[in-house]
């Protein structure tokens, strides 16, 4: 028999809900660690090697430290693997990218300690490194996870679902919530989540990322329809895929106060930043 | 590391990179020279998020299911967190059905976090190894009982709010899905079958030699006449103060010296704990009778100031929990459940609401002014974590040179067992100033 294949999970930027997943998948399938050796898993566990064939990587590369962390990884697996949304696509870090890099740290941190954290736009891990396949999702689904190592412990290569979420929503007898007067992504987002969200009563936000030839301006019609302003429409498209829009050069505007405190005409409030110290110790 | 057969006690330098088994990325470093302490914190290496920054401009029926993204974990406690905020901005309130129904999502999430702190990040320190895995083969029916609390835990979010990592039903004002009366049914048998297994936990549990480590400190929790409460409420401090939610900035108090190094959180003393013991030590006298119970197995009496039995009153609050879930079941089954559309907002100029849970690891604050467009103009977040920072390096600070006499790898194992302690939920990055600890 040949030796079990070594696998490392690696976080970056992110909330580390999709290692989670991972875990909450081997309630049911402890299984899958007969045919695996974990042997790096930080949230779970400390024993770690360096030595390793398939990397999971959860988060997006926010900081250029991350880009040197990336490299290493790639340069020890034989198969990099982007787990979830934030590395996949950018995810909710890429929300961020909407503002000047300045304006967002300064609105955290306050305006002397803004450099405290270096931090520039968040990327999917395939800008910065060549990734082999993705498994998508915000979180990632357990069960795909699970398919997609099956799959590849067999040395074949996983196959994303490449129609849109409605397809898995009929499948699953929802109601179109589109038809109801619920705003959902479902027609421009790949399916593959068996349509979670819709059948628990809320329109897809687009976690997964586009489906091929997603039809934008058609989206943006039925949601006019549900009388959604476009900075509305510009919100919901932008919540997982701004960095995708971005790099398919679509439009996908700053809101009124964005553009103007990335001009600098807008006062950067601190509302969410520390106070200063005013002489009490 | 090597050990040294004689130990140099006036010059002790620890570096530990990436604490392991605690979620985000955190190094406890230790600067002893010339028998001085120099040095010693928890640095916070996570990368920044900014979901505050980010939730400006956005409609506020994003903000629960952006804000969840702050935590794998914590997911449902920020979206609770998040949609009180809201909610009290829009002057919503919410059913009773909702806040019934919001208490059972909390539980399983309560549950879902201790069970995996206490057994899978806690219990190998005390047995042994360096994870679970390694216990799947040397203590099987052990790991079988976590995975099985666990699972029921994940199922009861699920069966409310879609799934636990990231809720989706939750929304401003109530829920958009509802199980069958035959599902929640089947939920109530399954807790009923938990009893045996949380017995064994605080069997378990009460075998383990805890570290007596203790240092006195204030304790702040949310607190409610007549419950153990978790959501809503007001703020309760150990030394004798009560707060409405608004007043929420004035407890944090987060602060920073000239110096741009840290200022902790703090309210009455120099920092304060938020998280299971804190909660305990304010309002044991509403846990139910076996969580009582429990409490005296483990060896808890309030007020406890040992840190790392904050993994004790982790446990006493799994018995809570499920004994808790199984009457609110009984509830929820004995009123039935109806569809309700979710309760409409009222919109105006610059609203401003305070949001707080008692997530699994303390008390969290959400803040947002909402303008009459419904998009979010301000936002604010306190983590839990964020607030034990000055805690944890006063803790540090205290245990350090009592273990001076020992070898280095087990003064580092001790301190991570202690940063562990405080289940330090890191990723959840949204504010992190308080870490350098530097000339104080």
């Amino acid at each position: 028999m040949p030796a079990k294949p070594k696998i490392a999970f690696f976080d970056f930027s992110s909330c580390e809900g999709c290692q989670l997943t991972v875990i909450d998948a081997l309630q049911t399938h402890l299984g899958l660690l007969d045919q695996v050796e974990i042997v790096q898993f930080r949230e779970a566990m400390t024993e770690k090697q360096d030595t390793y064939q398939i990397a999971f990587v959860e988060g997006s590369c926010t900081r250029e430290a991350d880009e040197d962390r990336l490299r290493a990884i790639r340069k020890q697996a034989a198969v990099v693997v982007a787990l979830g949304a934030c590395a996949h696509l950018g995810g909710v870090n890429s929300m961020k990218n909407r503002w000047a890099i300045g304006n967002v740290q300064t609105y955290v941190y306050g305006e002397k300690n803004k450099e405290t954290y270096p931090s520039y736009p968040a990327r999917p891990i395939s800008a910065v490194i060549n990734v082999d396949a993705a498994i998508p999702g915000c979180p990632i689904d357990r069960f795909e996870f699970l398919h997609i190592v099956q799959m590849m412990l067999q040395g074949r290569v996983p196959k994303l679902p490449d129609y849109p979420l409605c397809v898995e929503c009929k499948l699953s007898e929802n109601a179109c919530l589109n038809t109801l007067g619920k705003p959902c992504l479902g027609p421009i987002t790949r399916a593959g989540c068996n349509a979670i969200c819709t059948t628990y009563g809320d329109g897809c936000e687009g976690c997964r990322g586009f489906a091929p030839e997603p039809n934008f301006e058609y989206m943006r019609e039925i949601l006019r329809g549900h009388g959604l302003s476009e900075t509305e429409i510009d919100a919901r498209f932008t919540m997982f895929n701004h960095y995708q829009l971005q790099q398919m050069g679509e439009d996908a505007p700053l809101s009124p106060e964005g553009l103007q405190s990335l001009n600098g005409e807008l006062p950067t409030s601190t509302f969410a930043a520390p106070k200063e110290a005013e002489g009490h110790g | 590391m090597a050990k040294k057969k004689s130990v140099d006690t006036n010059n002790v330098k620890i570096n530990v990179h990436h604490v392991t088994r605690v979620e985000g990325h955190g190094n406890i470093v230790v600067d002893v020279t010339d028998g001085t302490l120099q040095k010693c914190e928890l640095e916070i290496v996570e990368a920044p998020r900014f979901f505050e920054a980010m939730l400006r401009g956005r409609p506020y029926s994003q903000a629960s299911h952006i804000t969840s993204r702050i935590c794998g974990i914590c997911a449902c406690g920020h979206a609770t967190a998040s949609l009180r905020a809201t909610e009290r901005a829009l002057k919503v309130t919410p059913s009773e059905q909702t806040q019934l129904i919001r208490k059972l999502v909390f539980h399983g999430e309560i549950l879902d976090s201790h069970i995996l702190h206490a057994y899978m990040l806690i219990a190998p320190d005390f047995l042994g190894v360096g994870s679970v895995i390694p216990l799947a083969s040397s203590h099987p029916e052990v790991v079988m009982r976590a995975l099985r609390m666990k699972k029921f835990s994940g199922d009861l979010c699920a069966a409310f709010a879609g799934r636990h990592t990231h809720p989706i039903a939750m929304t401003v004002g109530g829920f958009t899905h509802y199980p069958t009366l035959e599902e929640v049914e089947a939920l109530r048998a399954r807790a009923e079958t938990l009893v045996a297994d949380v017995d064994a936990t605080v069997e378990l549990f009460g075998t383990l030699p805890w570290p007596a480590f203790e240092r006195e400190t204030e304790f702040i929790a949310l607190v409610h006449p007549d419950e153990y409460g978790f959501i809503d409420g007001k703020i309760g401090s150990s030394d004798g103060f009560e707060l409405d939610l608004d007043e929420y900035r004035s407890v944090t108090n987060e602060r920073l010296s000239p110096h741009s190094t840290a200022k902790h959180a703090a309210f009455n003393r120099d920092s304060y704990m938020v998280g299971a013991l804190a909660r305990y030590n304010l309002k044991h006298e509403h846990l139910h009778p076996r969580a009582k119970a429990a409490a005296e197995h483990l060896g808890l009496s309030a007020p406890c100031f040992r840190p790392y039995l904050n993994s004790a009153a982790q446990v006493v609050e799994i018995v809570h929990c499920v004994d808790d879930t199984i009457m609110l079941l009984d509830q929820l089954l004995e009123r039935g459940i109806e569809w309700e559309d979710p309760a409409p907002v009222t919109l105006s100029p610059g609203a401003r609401g305070v949001g707080a849970a008692d997530v699994p690891r303390g008390i969290l604050f959400h803040e947002y002014q909402i303008g009459e467009e419904g998009f979010i103009e301000e936002a604010n977040c306190i983590i839990p974590t964020a607030q034990n920072l000055g805690n944890i390096d006063l803790d540090l600070r205290a245990l350090v040179p009592t273990l001076l006499s020992e070898p280095a790898d087990q003064i580092t194992h001790k301190l991570e067992m202690l940063v562990r302690a405080y289940d330090p939920c890191i990723s959840c990055s949204t504010h992190f100033l308080n870490v350098e600890f530097v000339g104080k």
